[in-house]
């Protein structure tokens, strides 16, 4: 009885704001582009804890990763027609992080080789990581074809090489690779296994982009040794690097913040070019964090004006309408309406009103993230308690905005409310 | 101070619907205050029909709007049956308008984005009345008042005639103790009128208590007793319609 009756009110409040169509949808534009707000906003930041949560287990929480960085005042480079830049970390920086930083499990040093590689009669340039099998562990890939490197490989030096999908695919490599040989620079290297690598998107670099294959560390060093020539426009750079990276696994993700000072301590002293940097995952966890809450109150922001905005549109255009209706109050109330009964009328009216703009907000704040992701290739992902939370900002919206008016009808004097023309 | 002699006081208690005892308004305007009513002592009895007449400021409005509840005496005592008017709250007297009185009004007062049928259910939602009860009953009532085919019109779809017996109808539907008619027939010409009047003459016959406020003395003429206010005090009483 009491459910129909809520319907019956409800059809009422519907059928009376259709009266005036135009005015009532333009009353709820503000509810719609709040509501459509806050789930687009909701949304995009759900797309993008997602995207850095999901980068951020790739990397490996657990683990630092350094780099080598060509020092600045080495890049202001002079004018002469040959040098040699010597900058980056070493061996003996793996050495002594692994020895020295106790929380410290084990480290993995990477050298990048530029190389020529050959197909068929092409040849393209490749970048090759020579590095241990401890890479595999740490970084966390998921393996598509053979095996990864092992210890034997690097015990005895061996030739061979891991191709990542995206080496295999510009090799033009398939399953069938595995066991054949590859040629990179001058020597030719038999394929062991393929892995998965990671695809290139979102804000925080990845430490295997764009490389195309894996060899073991011992192998690089015999093959190509330390230094790099390289021949610019009319001069000749030596540079001599010799590890482009080091990964640094930590026993337990609270340990990685110290671990990383006490790292950078230890750098700081052997480097005084700040030739490296160090990159912990957790911190750039911390950093989109932090980007993502700054996205969240600026749109919030947005929502909370537009809601507000609108919620005072539709206390005006609720408040016009009791003035309107003044007669019809007096009617009611003449008949025997109550108080209470003429508020609720009027509040159904105006949550009535809210509840559909909510609708039609989370309409508009599902289509958007799919535009962003489509236009941008930004990830979204729509929450279901943000479209449960939008609607309930409407009805809210709705109670709040609409109770002032309300209670102005309720409080008409029920004589002089006949009495008005 | 006691009731002033009531024009019906051989009549049994029981039948008296409304007593009105010594009643006073008074309106404060500005710093001057209006005696709206002065003091009116009266019974009305069931099934009886009066005319209140008097000139503008004379306070037959005012009577009509405390005997309907929709405004509190300042001094005196009201008692519809055996309720005091005057020491109720105002959910009370919405309650008492709901299911003991009957208004029809001289513009009509119906709403206009509600059809008939809407309209005259509209007592009854307040009721809490279902649907289906709700609709056979204003069927019902449309067929008395003789617009039985108009239940799916809107009132502005209607001639004024046609309009008030909606009212009529409307102010029928809670069964009300009493019907309180302000100048019914204001708003119509001479021949709608008479129609109208033929109505309220109909419904008390079958035992229908009217109280009608009116200037116009062939309108008075239908009811059976009239009663002549002149600012604020009871002029004089006529009985014989």
């Amino acid at each position: 009885m009491h459910q129909l009756r809520a319907v019956r009110n409800i059809r009422l409040g519907i059928k009376s704001l259709m009266l005036h169509k135009l005015r009532s949808l333009l009353t709820i534009l503000g509810v719609v582009f709040g509501v459509g707000s806050v789930i687009a906003m909701l949304s995009v930041g759900e797309g993008a804890s997602r995207e850095a949560l999901e980068q951020i287990r790739k990397l490996g929480s657990n683990n630092i990763i350094i780099d080598s960085i060509e020092p600045i005042e080495e890049k202001e480079g002079s004018d002469r027609p040959e040098r040699v830049i010597n900058y980056g970390l070493t061996y003996e920086d793996e050495k002594r992080i692994a020895e020295t930083v106790e929380s410290v499990q084990r480290t993995v040093p990477a050298k990048v080789i530029d190389r020529e590689g050959w197909v068929g009669e092409r040849t393209m340039e490749l970048r090759i990581v020579g590095t241990t099998p401890d890479w595999f562990d740490l970084v966390d890939r998921e393996m598509l074809a053979g095996r990864v490197l092992s210890q034997r490989d690097m015990d005895s030096h061996a030739p061979v090489c891991v191709l990542t999908e995206y080496g295999a695919r510009r090799l033009l490599a398939t399953e069938h690779t595995i066991g054949k040989f590859v040629r990179m620079g001058d020597d030719y290297y038999q394929v062991v296994g393929i892995v998965q690598s990671e695809q290139v998107s979102g804000s925080i670099q990845t430490p295997d982009r764009h490389i195309d294959a894996y060899v073991p560390l011992n192998t690089a060093r015999d093959r190509y040794g330390d230094s790099v020539v390289r021949f610019a426009a009319g001069s000749t750079e030596f540079k001599y690097i010799e590890l482009a990276q080091i990964l640094v696994e930590v026993e337990s993700t609270e340990q990685v913040s110290s671990a990383a000072v006490a790292i950078e301590v230890l750098l700081r002293d052997s480097h005084p070019r700040l030739d490296y940097r160090i990159a912990v995952p957790l911190a750039l966890l911390r950093q989109t964090e932090a980007t993502k809450r700054t996205f969240n109150i600026v749109l919030g922001s947005i929502a909370g004006i537009s809601l507000l905005v609108g919620g005072i549109g539709i206390m005006n255009i609720m408040l016009a309408s009791v003035t309107e209706r003044t007669r019809e109050i007096g009617i009611r109330r003449a008949i025997g309406a109550k108080r209470r009964q003429i508020i609720g009328q009027f509040l159904i009216e105006t949550v009535v009103l809210t509840t559909i703009g909510g609708l039609i907000g989370t309409a508009l704040g599902v289509a958007f993230p799919k535009a962003i992701t489509h236009w941008s290739g930004m990830p979204t992902i729509v929450p279901a308690y943000s479209i449960v939370l939008s609607l309930g900002i409407s009805v809210g919206v709705g109670l709040v905005f609409g109770l002032y008016p309300a209670m102005r009808a309720a409080g008409l004097d029920p004589i002089e409310a006949l009495r008005h023309e | 101070m006691m009731a002033a002699p009531s024009p019906n006081l051989t009549e049994a208690d029981d039948d008296v619907v409304v007593r009105l005892e010594d009643i006073h308004k008074v309106y404060r305007m500005g710093t001057t205050q209006v005696h709206a009513l002065a003091g009116v002592s009266l019974s009305f009895s069931r099934a009886s029909f009066w005319a209140v007449m008097g000139p503008s400021g004379s306070g037959k409005s005012t009577m009509l709007n405390l005997l309907g509840c929709l405004d509190r005496p300042t001094g005196g005592r009201y008692l519809l049956g055996d309720q005091d008017v005057g020491l109720l709250d105002d959910d009370a007297l919405s309650g008492i308008r709901l299911q003991r009185i009957g208004f029809i009004f001289q513009s009509f007062n119906l709403i206009p984005q509600l059809t008939v049928q809407e309209n005259i259910e509209l007592p009854l939602y307040y009721l809490g009345w279902n649907a289906a009860d709700s609709a056979l009953r204003a069927t019902e009532l449309a067929e008395t008042v003789g617009l039985a085919d108009r239940l799916a019109h809107r009132p502005t779809e209607l001639s004024g005639g046609q309009r008030q017996r909606v009212a009529i109808a409307r102010a029928l539907s809670n069964s009300p103790d009493m019907l309180l008619v302000d100048e019914p027939t204001g708003n119509l010409d001479s021949a709608t009128g008479v129609q109208i009047m033929e109505i309220l003459v109909e419904l008390n016959n079958q035992g229908g208590t009217i109280v009608m406020v009116t200037h116009e003395t062939h309108v008075a003429g239908y009811a059976k007793q009239r009663l002549h206010l002149i600012d604020g005090r009871i002029d004089r009483v006529e009985d014989g319609g």
